[in-house]
């Protein structure tokens, strides 16, 4: 079942074209890794399909209904769409636990004993189990983007987009975040996931997309992208970026 | 490599522009009604007639205006002085707060004391005391113009409440910014100078507005000890004449110089916002 697919998608800033011409389809169950220099269009492509930019042209359907047009309500569409920043952006006058349950209770009306048992369960799932009381100025960068994950896990989206969630991270939290990515990618969960760890993408996605420019200029099975990319651009980034 | 929008988007836009069109329809509408609704309330009430003669007489205004002019002078000189020596006053004050070292206690405890006790006395007991009290002392070398102790109490009095502004704006400075300043070898005084007050100046520019728009209201305040400005000229009309327009008068008068002052805080509020947060939504 496709989940969300996108054509021609454009987005421009003024003069500046910063995607054009993505085509992208997402079955359920995917795992889409968006890779990429900084700059190439990954993030703004995930705020487009999270509906928070305005496109230019083209077309976003989510769960068989386009979300692009005008007259749909963002919030009905976000509803059922989780998303992870870089930066966490955590509410830090809340409790992690607070943070969890502020949209299943504000947003869905989940009532506030059943939003609070499933957080807790959540966060147990994440080893934040202890950490539900404290503020999340009290957690390690790790343990934040992990509470992150659990707070737009708590509404449980159909489709997660995650925003280079381990980019703020020290490489020794970088770790303990992705294998959660990777234990939700085993269950099923449907991802788009903009990502900087290449051995991360190579493992857990069931799809690779190289963005240049604004561009997918190509987008294939792990192993084809990262053992025979065809194109000349992704051989050129995968030789910076990969060790060896 | 040229592009051509999609007849797609070329839908999407004429419906955007649609939907656009649709929603100032709506905003203009209910904004004319609500008005409407007000305004013709207002007309329509049993006691309008007299209310119109009594506090909207074309004529009395005519009359009024040379007299509330030239009392609001008065409010305009006051203010004018008064803004920049409160702005000085204030941010002395705070930085006074500021000050950790162990020579400047006095300074600090004083600064305490004086935001504490002028910020708790109204500004009205605050112009009487100073106004009758003082040249009362019968002090030589000090001035004795009732007019020139008016302008003092408001600057104390205002002075404290600037002085808790700037204090804000120091303390919503992040630390990092201070450690920074003084791992680059910059002493307390300098991190101050170049570094903390001129981003917490500002920040605070929007409530410093805010402060100001309400001195130039409480130049009225002189009124108590006899000064001669816009109010109570208009009071003066209004007594003698038995009709209260010469208030709406002076009211306008007040509104025509504090709206162009509260757009402006609005404007530099929005600039600082786009500022501050562009980049970072």
């Amino acid at each position: 079942m496709t989940v969300l697919e996108v054509t021609g998608l454009r987005k421009s800033y003024a003069d500046k074209v910063v995607l054009r011409d993505v085509d992208l389809a997402v079955d359920a169950h995917d795992v889409v890794c968006l890779i990429g220099a900084s700059g190439s269009g990954k993030s703004t492509l995930l705020r487009c399909l999270n509906l928070l930019e305005k496109i230019d042209d083209g077309v976003i359907a989510f769960e068989g209904e386009e979300v692009s047009d005008p007259r749909v309500d963002p919030r009905r569409v976000r509803q059922r769409m989780g998303m992870v920043f870089q930066a966490y952006n955590l509410f830090p006058h809340l409790s992690v636990l607070d943070n969890c349950t502020l949209a299943p209770r504000r947003v869905h009306g989940v009532p506030r004993q059943d939003a609070e048992q499933r957080a807790r369960e959540l966060l147990a799932r994440c080893g934040l189990a202890e950490k539900a009381e404290v503020h999340p100025d009290r957690l390690s960068g790790g343990q934040q983007q992990r509470a992150a994950l659990v707070r737009a896990l708590c509404t449980a989206p159909t489709l997660l987009l995650l925003d280079e969630i381990t980019a703020a991270l020290d490489p020794e939290l970088v770790g303990e975040v992705l294998q959660i990515v990777g234990e939700l990618a085993a269950d099923g969960t449907t991802m788009v996931v903009a990502t900087h760890e290449m051995a991360f993408a190579r493992e857990v996605a069931t799809r690779v997309c190289f963005l240049d420019e604004g561009r997918i200029v190509e987008q294939g099975t792990p192993e084809a992208i990262f053992t025979a990319p065809r194109e000349e651009r992704t051989r050129q980034f995968l030789r910076r970026v990969l060790p060896g | 490599m040229s592009y051509e929008p999609s007849v797609h988007e070329l839908n999407r836009r004429r419906l955007r522009r649609r939907l656009r069109w649709r929603s100032s329809l709506i905003a203009s509408l209910v904004t004319v009604s609500v008005f409407a609704v007000l305004v013709i309330g207002v007309v329509s009430s049993p006691g309008w007639p007299s209310v119109r003669e009594y506090f909207f007489s074309g004529f009395h205004a005519r009359e009024s205006f040379p007299e509330i002019a030239r009392g609001f002078l008065k409010n305009i000189a006051l203010f004018l002085m008064a803004e920049p020596l409160i702005l000085v006053l204030g941010l002395a004050v705070a930085l006074a707060r500021q000050a950790r070292s162990p020579w400047l206690t006095p300074v600090r405890v004083l600064a305490v004391i004086y935001t504490d006790l002028f910020r708790g006395i109204p500004t009205i007991l605050l112009v009487l005391l100073l106004g009758f009290g003082v040249p009362a002392l019968g002090l030589s070398g000090v001035p004795n113009s009732l007019f020139f102790w008016a302008l003092v109490a408001l600057v104390l009095s205002y002075g404290a409440y600037v002085a808790e502004v700037f204090r804000a704006g120091i303390e919503s400075i992040h630390p990092s910014q201070v450690a920074s300043a003084q791992a680059l070898g910059l002493t307390r005084g300098q991190t101050m100078r170049y570094v903390v007050v001129p981003q917490a100046v500002r920040r605070v520019v929007p409530p410093l507005l805010n402060d100001f728009v309400s001195l130039q209201k409480d130049t009225a305040l002189v009124l108590v000890v006899g000064i001669f400005d816009a109010v109570n000229a208009a009071q003066d009309y209004s007594n003698y004449n038995f009709n209260d327009t010469a208030i709406v008068v002076v009211a306008c008068f007040f509104i025509v110089l504090t709206i162009p002052l509260a757009r402006l805080t609005d404007w530099l509020q929005r600039r600082v916002a786009e500022r501050e947060r562009s980049g970072a939504r």
